[in-house]
């Protein structure tokens, strides 16, 4: 164990001596930019520049130097790791906090220990580095002591993922909670807390007994409700039609099934818009054929409904496949041997053991609603939600983060409140009623009624759909939409028009710049998503350690959050020393690994479920270690799991809009955010010709990862492909 | 090169592995001589495959020490133990040729590559799979897979070679012959063995000794003879052979023999080391045989009078269920020429040997 301590040892050393410890340039300019090189280190600098509280960093990497060093303190060397590591890590967090750019972050220290003349800015390379050291000889401490049965690597492993959720997740919330009940001056007080939290805007019930809006809460909740059931009605009728009918286009649902990853999530809002809108073709042809008048009823609660409905059903679509797929034909079968009529059947063994899983797909529906931010925002008009409000709170004229704060609050307990029942009540009462034995039954035709109703709703709905989405890619072709129909290529050229210059090819359209962002910024954060959902999940399902329970729960709490939320917490929370990261592209990348990062796991847990587990125990008594375990035997079966994970992170990264609109910034702008500031200027064309770009060149991609990677089958086993069901908004 | 052996022992000094508040296995100790092949025996969650995965290095022990060939390995991990294990499922790589699977322990060690895969070959044909090992595992059948997963534990000279309960996924025959091939195996590269198995007929059949195990503790350690013929305690009588539990009073002992009684019986037993008083008679179904039509009768002498309550004809031998005043009794007998019928009354003696008395 000795060599793997020394070498983090001698990095937390380069951390501290050599490298600059805060960050290069800031978007705070209070603060110099440090000296390049060793000069700007924490070492040159405690001793030179007078911030003394840098040097006791030094402390416990002189003692984990003795430790590996002297031969007398080696019997005690994990626990002089450990301790020396828990200490390093709290002090730099410590010193981090208590000092902010003008000296003390807080007014108490200030009076404790007298003023300081100077401040600091945010971590730097580092700080960062110097951190991971402390961080792992802590947990090389641990494994030492012999927890984790001495192995270093999950003991690494398990804090990795701890400390990056800490710092990415629940350091972010804790700021939206302090700052929630900010005073103002920088203080926190929970009267300030309770004004915000309890304000009649959020509250009120006034629509029941006068002709005024109510709260946004009861708004955003009516709405998830609404959304809720009707997805679910839809999602179990595609689901019916789709597994217990003799439906023939069955694989055209399945396309239906795809559309929502590929699918910026706003994209529907605009052909609604198209259809509905004042110049929407339907519009038209109403007020030409009726003489009905064109009006803005589609702005409100009927256009984010309809929406909703629509982006959402595909997603409960996939729950139900899934729940009606499970319910042994068996059952039915033997139900029927017992006199049961097709009808019978299906009102007491089919319907009984789908009804958990319709309330899971109303469940993630109605946080789906919740969470949701592009829809309400293009199509809310005066019907406003936690999730917009929240955004117009941070970057309207009103700009009141401590409110945006509350608002995050009450949305982030609407969605966990909901995600713990799913967990808690759901999660005991699912039949899974899919067994290692093979059941050779046949599934049952559905009654007439039952069948005549599921094709009656799914049908026209699945046409709608596509007719929505043919509308978006011929839209961007037209002129002006319902004004004026003459077909141009005038948007595109506008988005992605490429001229010959003086330099060379000269990139003129006006969209390649976010584009490029964009790409760049998924194809980072894909990989990174991957491998730490995949490694939090290696340590779920092949580790055993104490608090695994505890663990499981915080990383997939991460997934409940809603994109708002995340977003407002990272920009109160990365704005200022000691972790400052806003308008970098850091901020973008770590925004998207921490969202996407629970699907990965997701993926992971699903494939290395199937990996029976003394393969790898196998491999451990053969003398390969867990880092040999892992690369030879564990990642070569999950190579379809990685697949998804990278897929699905990389198209998500493309997609999503809720977190990244707080995040981006002139410089790192993304292509969903650009899209969503043309509608607000009511450019329509150049939107919707970028959005139908989008959506071709995320098609494209996983066909052609698809194509590459294709199934590749080990013998007889038979890798299950990985559902996208999850997907945060 | 050549696959050579290097067998060390196995030491268990006051080992327990406890979970929350109940142990798995309760402060076991026990010693295993180098070249011999041991079976850990019981019934299932006895803790014997813990006890397993304990000298492999999979399970830490809670408190004790563990020691092969002398050293301390207690806090070793399975990575750094020189213990090989063949897994009840075997645990090929589905994604490796059956030569990639039996070389990936010397390759993982830093064995140069060539010699890896020569090694490996002489690994398959030391278990007859030569010429298999371009093939996936899914390819071969569940005994060839079990013959893979022999050799590729066998390649690494293992000090200790572990099997898992290795024959349960097997089918009767196979078993058996398997079984037959792995002691012999054994015997020939005098390796190491631990062997996990809740068949006793299994750990009768291949081991030099048995450790049976039960409730989280060693219920009795001995050589196979020894513990069919001289159960220590009610639940080796039983588990091993199955036996008829009869009560009966120890009245003395002479010369490595002791004197039961049983009701107007007096039997001759091995000496069990007990205080005169009420014991347990654990009679082997086949120390039992029945004499048809003598009833009753004072005549008797040397037997119980029965009846006979069920009889099954099995071609080679005959089982019976008796009625009896020390309860129902099993009884095997060679006798199937003259079988007696159900129904019928009948005498029962005993044979001398495969009666033990156990404690009560």
């Amino acid at each position: 164990m000795r060599p793997r301590s020394a070498v983090w040892l001698a990095l937390g050393w380069v951390g501290f001596a050599l490298l600059p410890w805060f960050a290069g340039s800031g978007t705070q300019p209070a603060i110099a930019p440090p000296s390049p090189g060793p000069a700007g280190s924490a070492l040159i600098d405690g001793l030179t520049s007078g911030r003394w509280w840098l040097l006791p960093v030094a402390l416990p990497l002189l003692l984990a130097l003795a430790a590996t060093i002297l031969p007398q303190l080696r019997s005690r060397q994990p626990t002089i790791l450990l301790a020396g590591g828990a200490f390093g890590l709290a002090w730099v967090a410590a010193q981090g906090f208590a000092i902010g750019l003008n000296g003390w972050a807080w007014p108490w220290l200030g009076a404790l220990f007298g003023p300081l003349p100077l401040g600091q800015g945010g971590f730097g390379a580092g700080a960062a580095l110097t951190s991971l050291s402390f961080l792992f000889l802590m947990t090389n401490g641990f494994a030492g002591l012999g927890f984790m049965k001495g192995d270093r690597f999950t003991a690494g492993a398990i804090g990795l993922v701890l400390a990056a959720i800490a710092a990415f997740v629940f350091l972010p919330v804790a700021y939206v909670l302090s700052g929630a009940g900010d005073t103002g001056t920088g203080g926190f007080s929970a009267a300030a807390l309770w004004t915000r939290l309890a304000a009649p805007d959020i509250w009120r019930l006034s629509c029941l007994t006068e002709a005024k809006s109510c709260g946004v809460v009861w708004n955003s909740v009516f709405l998830a409700v609404m959304t809720g059931i009707a997805t679910t009605l839809l999602g179990l009728a595609f689901a019916l039609v789709a597994v217990r009918t003799g439906f023939r286009a069955k694989k055209l649902l399945r396309v239906l099934t795809v559309l929502p990853i590929i699918t910026p999530p706003f994209v529907i809002s605009l052909a609604v818009i198209l259809l509905f809108g004042r110049n929407g073709t339907v519009t038209l042809a109403l007020a030409e054929w009726f003489g009905i008048p064109a009006s803005r009823w589609i702005y409100g609660l009927p256009g984010v409904l309809l929406t909703q409905t629509l982006a959402f059903t595909p997603i409960s679509f996939l729950v139900m496949i899934g729940v009606v797929q499970g319910i042994g034909p068996s059952l039915e079968e033997a139900a029927q041997t017992l006199r049961a009529s097709r009808w019978v059947t299906f009102r007491t063994v089919t319907w009984p053991l789908m009804r958990p899983g319709v309330a899971n797909a109303f469940l993630i529906s109605f946080i789906e609603s919740l969470a949701d931010f592009g829809n309400p925002l293009i199509l809310g008009g005066n019907f406003e939600v936690l999730s917009t409000k929240i955004y117009f709170a941070v970057v309207g004229a009103q700009n009141d983060p401590g409110r945006a704060a509350a608002l995050g609050i009450i949305l982030l307990c609407l969605c966990l409140g909901a995600f713990w029942v799913q967990r808690q009540w759901l999660g005991k009462k699912s039949y899974a009623t899919v067994g290692g034995k093979g059941d050779n039954g046949i599934p049952l035709q559905l009654p007439r009624g039952i069948r005549i109703a599921a094709y009656a709703t799914a049908l026209p709905w699945a046409a709608f759909t596509f007719v929505l989405y043919g509308l978006i890619l011929f839209g961007g072709f037209t002129e002006n939409w319902g004004r004026n129909n003459s077909l141009t290529l005038r948007h595109y050229l506008a988005a992605f028009d490429l001229s010959w210059g003086p330099g060379g090819l000269i990139w003129s359209g006006r969209a390649w710049g976010s584009l490029f962002t964009t790409i760049e910024v998924a194809a980072l954060s894909a990989p990174l998503t991957a491998a730490v959902g995949l490694l939090t999940a290696y340590l779920l399902v092949r580790q055993r350690f104490k608090g695994q329970g505890a663990f499981e729960f915080l990383t997939m709490l991460s997934f409940a959050i809603p994109g708002t939320v995340i977003g407002i917490s990272y920009i109160l929370a990365f704005n200022q020393p000691p972790i400052e990261l806003t308008g970098t592209i850091t901020i973008l990348i770590l925004c998207f690994v921490f969202r996407n990062m629970p699907v990965s796991i997701r993926a992971g847990v699903a494939a290395m479920s199937q990996i029976d587990r003394s393969l790898d125990e196998c491999s451990l008594t053969l003398g390969a270690g867990s880092v040999q375990t892992i690369r030879r035997v564990i990642l070569p079966l999950l190579r379809p799991a990685i697949v998804a994970s990278l897929v699905y992170s990389f198209v998500r990264a493309i997609t999503s809009i809720s977190a990244v609109i707080f995040l981006v910034s002139p410089k790192y702008e993304l292509a969903t955010a650009y899209i969503v500031g043309r509608v607000e200027q009511g450019d329509f064309g150049l939107a919707i010709a970028y959005s139908s770009a989008l959506i071709v060149l995320m098609s494209v991609v996983i066909a052609l990862i698809q194509l590459l990677v294709g199934e590749r089958r080990i013998g007889r086993r038979t890798a299950t492909p990985v559902t996208l069901q999850e997907k945060p908004v | 090169m050549s696959i050579a052996s290097k067998p060390a022992g196995v030491e268990f000094r006051n080992v327990s592995r406890r979970y929350g508040n109940t142990a798995a296995v309760d402060d076991v100790s026990f010693a295993i001589e180098s070249g011999t092949l041991v079976t850990l025996l019981g019934p299932s969650g006895c803790g014997k495959t813990t006890t397993l995965r304990m000298i492999a290095g999979l399970e830490m022990a809670s408190s004790g020490t563990i020691l092969i060939g002398g050293k301390d390995v207690t806090r070793l991990p399975a990575t750094d133990r020189n213990v090989t294990m063949v897994f009840q499922s075997y645990a090929l790589f589905p994604h490796m040729t059956v030569a990639d699977n039996v070389a990936y322990g010397l390759v993982v060690s830093g064995m140069r590559k060539r010699d890896a895969a020569a090694k490996a070959a002489e690994g398959l044909e030391l278990v007859g799979l030569g010429g298999y090992g371009q093939r996936l595992p899914s390819e071969l059948s569940g005994g060839q897979q079990q013959r893979v997963a022999v050799a590729r534990a066998l390649v690494l000279e293992p000090e200790v070679l572990l099997f898992d309960e290795p024959l349960s996924n097997l089918d009767a025959k196979l078993r058996r012959k398997m079984r037959d091939d792995i002691r012999e195996l054994q015997q020939k590269l005098g390796l190491t063995s631990v062997y996990v198995t809740h068949d006793q007929e299994e750990a009768l059949a291949v081991s030099d000794r048995i450790i049976v195990m039960n409730r989280s503790v060693i219920a009795q350690t001995g050589t196979p003879d020894e513990l069919y013929r001289r159960p220590k305690n009610r639940f080796v009588a039983d588990f091993i052979g199955g036996a008829n539990l009869i009560d009966g009073e120890l009245v003395g002992c002479s010369g490595g023999m002791a004197t039961v009684a049983l009701g107007r019986l007096t039997l001759s037993v091995p000496d069990p080391g007990l205080p005169t008083g009420e014991v347990l008679l654990a009679v082997r179904p086949n120390a039992i045989r029945l004499r048809a039509g003598e009833s009753g009768g004072a005549g008797g002498g040397d037997g119980i009078p029965v009846t006979v309550r069920k009889a099954t004809y099995l071609g080679s031998h005959m089982e019976y269920g008796l009625t009896s005043e020390f309860g129902d009794l099993f009884v095997v007998d060679p006798n199937v020429a003259n079988p007696v019928p159900a129904g019928a009354s009948a005498l029962a003696t005993f044979t001398g040997d495969g009666i033990a008395a156990v404690a009560r």
